[in-house]
């Protein structure tokens, strides 16, 4: 059950993924990190718009992300 | 208690307020210390800094919100102001407000307080919530593990406020328990342990804890940096810590900054293991949030649903607001006539009556309107639909170049434009912060609807709500075409990234809503006793001179001034020495226009109204609405502007390219209205 790692604004809305790895500068690395993309964490996308930004639930949480930062989290699809 | 520093009382014990936005902070810091805060600034930066004091049995404390934040590293102000507070010994103890229902984030900022050795008490906040998702969370292991009180508040409804006391007044008294630390692995171990003893030689450091010195040193931390630069041995540790580093590279592939975070999410997850249990392993897929989001984020609702919430916090503002206005205007006739008749003295009689309670009591008579904007842009945050509205209208931000967060402060804007400017600190990147800053004043604000009421009363009753919601528009649509002109005339380059928190829906609580409407009403109340009396007097002499004119008339200095500047108005339709000199004046603030008015037509509602519907037709009138809601941003603004730009020139740039823009824009709606046969 290897599955491809893929940029999170790939994953199909509504599939469980968990973070592989984050790419980019320094400072955005941190700020993801501290808001909770953290390597292991779930995420899912609720929702998005064509072109716009996506809701993420991370967690307990939800987090909007501009399509440019969802390109540099690193996920893995997990069955469910 | 022992205080340490010399500035606070014997008895007085401080705390700090620590937590992520969203945690429930504010709502604690209300529970905490009633409404009555002292708002300031923290040294040095515009952050601000609210404190406010809580008795209990005869003890004081003083309680100090802390900025919100994610977490404590030295990118941003708000993280480097909460660093440095907690650091400098000031506080007794810290209170760590952590949202219960979302563990996992929250307690990264914990783990990171824990660090720095702070002393702490964790409130889990929103603990009822976190019930109702059935997360059942073990509060004495989890004191345990961390060593610090846990306390379960559910602030919202003033829930374990007092037992939060409790616990925070006896930790205080015992001081922080053993260290904390995070085991970051025997790859890194050894090195940390190695810096840890050099750094207990450097002087700039010594005062803080070495180990977490040390781990931020690896983590590339500018401040902490910087702080060892200064140092005689800054070659030495450098050369160390770079070694420390490779060798943490080489053995783990990760740079120690995202190894550490790795061990912090790893050690947070493990304490969850330990202490929280869910019930259902399957989350509620659909949470009532999610089920809201679904229709107010939807791709072709979201919009439409954002503009109906707009109209609808202008309509209620003025529905509502009118019939307080008439009360308030009443009650400063009366008060004007019977002061004027308490002064035998003419002039000063005239000063009374005419200058100061006419010039100030026609700004505060504005005073329901502008609350209740207050009160629904604190309602729309409190609910935590304005970050909905962030996402929404992220895509047309886009094409200005600005992401959705700069949305924010804009429509802060629409209370006042100086907290808006004050907002754009929450944006990262400099170019965003730039242009939403130099764009922002196209918003209107509270003080400008003054003006609008004032010649919307004479001219277009029956048509308020359009005619007030179309400046507001034209405010908005104007901001947009700058904010494009700009992008790509002045500020090149990159979107920057978008990353922003979409905290659950919440009913928002009155007292809640009334403290933050209370907190913005009143610095505008403030700013019309201060800044708007002292301007009043300062219109009133210059009405009243040479001696001898009848007072504001074409004669005095006042009209001399307007009357000179008059024709550059001519083609906009309102090339009157009135309203050359209103819009000077105006400049002080945007609402002392209208106090111009009353001064020089007369104070008195019915008065002002005929006067205007005598010397002003409709289309005039629109005109120079427009130009009050674009030329040049009043005083306050334009000091806050040059203080967050840093820059006399583009604060400059502010002023010139809004007073161009104004003129332009009312010569067109003057000019084109006529040649539609409007005029």
């Amino acid at each position: 059950m290897l599955n491809a790692v893929l940029p999170l604004g790939f994953l199909t809305p509504g599939r469980d993924a968990v973070v592989r790895d984050v790419v980019g500068g320094k400072e955005l690395r941190q700020r993801l990190c501290e808001m909770g993309f953290a390597r292991g964490s779930l995420v899912r996308i609720v929702q998005s718009q064509p072109c716009g930004p996506l809701i993420i639930s991370l967690g307990d949480g939800r987090i909007v992300l501009g399509r440019g930062v969802a390109q540099k989290i690193m996920v893995e699809e997990v069955d469910n | 208690m022992q205080g340490n520093s010399e500035a606070k009382s014997l008895n007085e014990m401080v705390v700090g307020l620590a937590g992520n936005p969203n945690s429930g902070k504010t709502s604690m810091f209300n529970n905490l210390t009633g409404a009555r805060h002292q708002v300031g600034n923290w040294p040095g930066v515009t952050v601000e800094k609210k404190e406010g004091r809580h008795v209990r049995d005869g003890q004081v404390i003083r309680v100090v919100d802390l900025p919100g934040t994610y977490s404590l590293g030295a990118f941003s102000e708000d993280e480097a102001v909460a660093r440095n507070y907690i650091l400098s010994g000031e506080p007794d103890l810290v209170v760590n407000i952590v949202d219960a229902s979302n563990l996992e984030r929250n307690l990264y900022l914990t783990t990171q307080l824990l660090e720095m050795g702070a002393n702490l008490v964790i409130a889990l906040n929103m603990f009822d919530e976190a019930e109702k998702k059935q997360i059942k969370i073990d509060l004495e292991a989890m004191a345990g593990i961390l060593a610090v009180p846990v306390v379960p508040t559910v602030a919202v409804r003033n829930k374990g406020t007092s037992e939060l006391v409790t616990a925070a007044v006896g930790a205080a008294g015992k001081g922080p328990g053993r260290t904390f630390r995070i085991d970051y692995g025997r790859e890194a171990e050894p090195g940390i342990a190695r810096l840890e003893k050099a750094l207990a030689a450097v002087q700039t450091v010594k005062h803080l804890p070495a180990r977490w010195v040390a781990v931020k040193l690896l983590e590339g931390d500018e401040n902490i940096y910087g702080r060892v630069m200064q140092s005689l041995k800054a070659g030495d540790i450098v050369k160390l810590r770079d070694e420390v580093a490779a060798h943490i590279e080489s053995m783990t592939g990760l740079d120690p900054e995202s190894l550490f975070a790795d061990r912090r999410y790893g050690f947070i997850s493990g304490l969850i293991k330990e202490t929280v249990t869910r019930k259902s392993t399957t989350e509620d897929r659909l949470s009532i949030s999610d089920r809201i989001d679904r229709v107010v984020t939807n791709r072709f609702l979201g919009m439409p649903i954002f503009f109906l919430s707009m109209f609808a916090v202008f309509q209620f503002t003025f529905a509502l607001g009118d019939p307080l206005i008439g009360y308030v205007e009443e009650f400063f006739e009366w008060l004007g006539e019977g002061a004027g008749a308490l002064f035998t003295n003419e002039l000063i009689a005239s000063l009374v009556a005419d200058g100061i309670i006419g010039g100030v009591g026609a700004v505060l008579v504005f005073i329901p309107p502008i609350f209740l904007i207050f009160f629904a842009i604190s309602l729309l945050e409190d609910s935590g639909y304005m970050a909905r509205a962030a996402y929404i209208m992220d895509r047309f931000m886009h094409r200005l170049g600005l992401h959705g967060k700069s949305f924010i402060p804009l429509i802060v804007g629409f209370g006042c434009n100086v907290p808006a400017i004050m907002a754009c600190r929450t944006l990262e990147n400099r170019r965003d912060r730039m242009i939403t800053i130099l764009i922002t004043p196209l918003m209107s604000c509270a003080a400008r609807l003054p003006i609008y009421v004032l010649f919307v009363g004479a001219f277009f009753t029956a048509f308020q709500g359009l005619i007030i919601s179309s400046l507001y528009f034209l405010g908005i649509a104007l901001a947009i075409m700058m904010g494009i002109l700009f992008k790509r005339f002045l500020f090149k380059g990159e979107v920057s990234p978008f990353v922003m928190e979409l905290p659950p829906y919440r009913v928002p609580t009155l007292k809640g809503v009334l403290i933050h409407m209370w907190e913005r009403g009143w610095a505008f109340i403030k700013r019309a006793g201060t800044i708007i009396f002292s301007v009043v007097i300062v219109i009133w002499v210059f009405a009243s001179l040479p001696a001898g004119v009848e007072f504001a008339s074409r004669e005095s200095y006042l009209g001399a001034i307007g009357g000179f500047l008059a024709p550059v108005f001519t083609p906009l339709g309102f090339g009157t020495w009135e309203a050359a000199a209103a819009l000077i004046f105006g400049l002080l603030a945007k609402e002392v226009v209208v106090g111009m008015f009353g001064v020089v037509y007369g104070i008195g509602e019915d008065r002002l109204t005929s006067a205007i519907q005598t010397l002003w037709t409709p289309l005039s009138a629109y005109a120079f609405m427009v130009m009050s809601l674009i030329y040049i941003p009043c005083v306050a603004a334009i000091a806050t502007i040059k203080r967050e730009t840093n820059s006399w020139r583009w604060t400059g740039f502010a002023m010139a390219y809004s007073l161009v823009l104004g003129w332009i824009m009312a010569f067109l709606v003057y000019q084109g209205g006529r040649l539609l046969g409007l005029g």
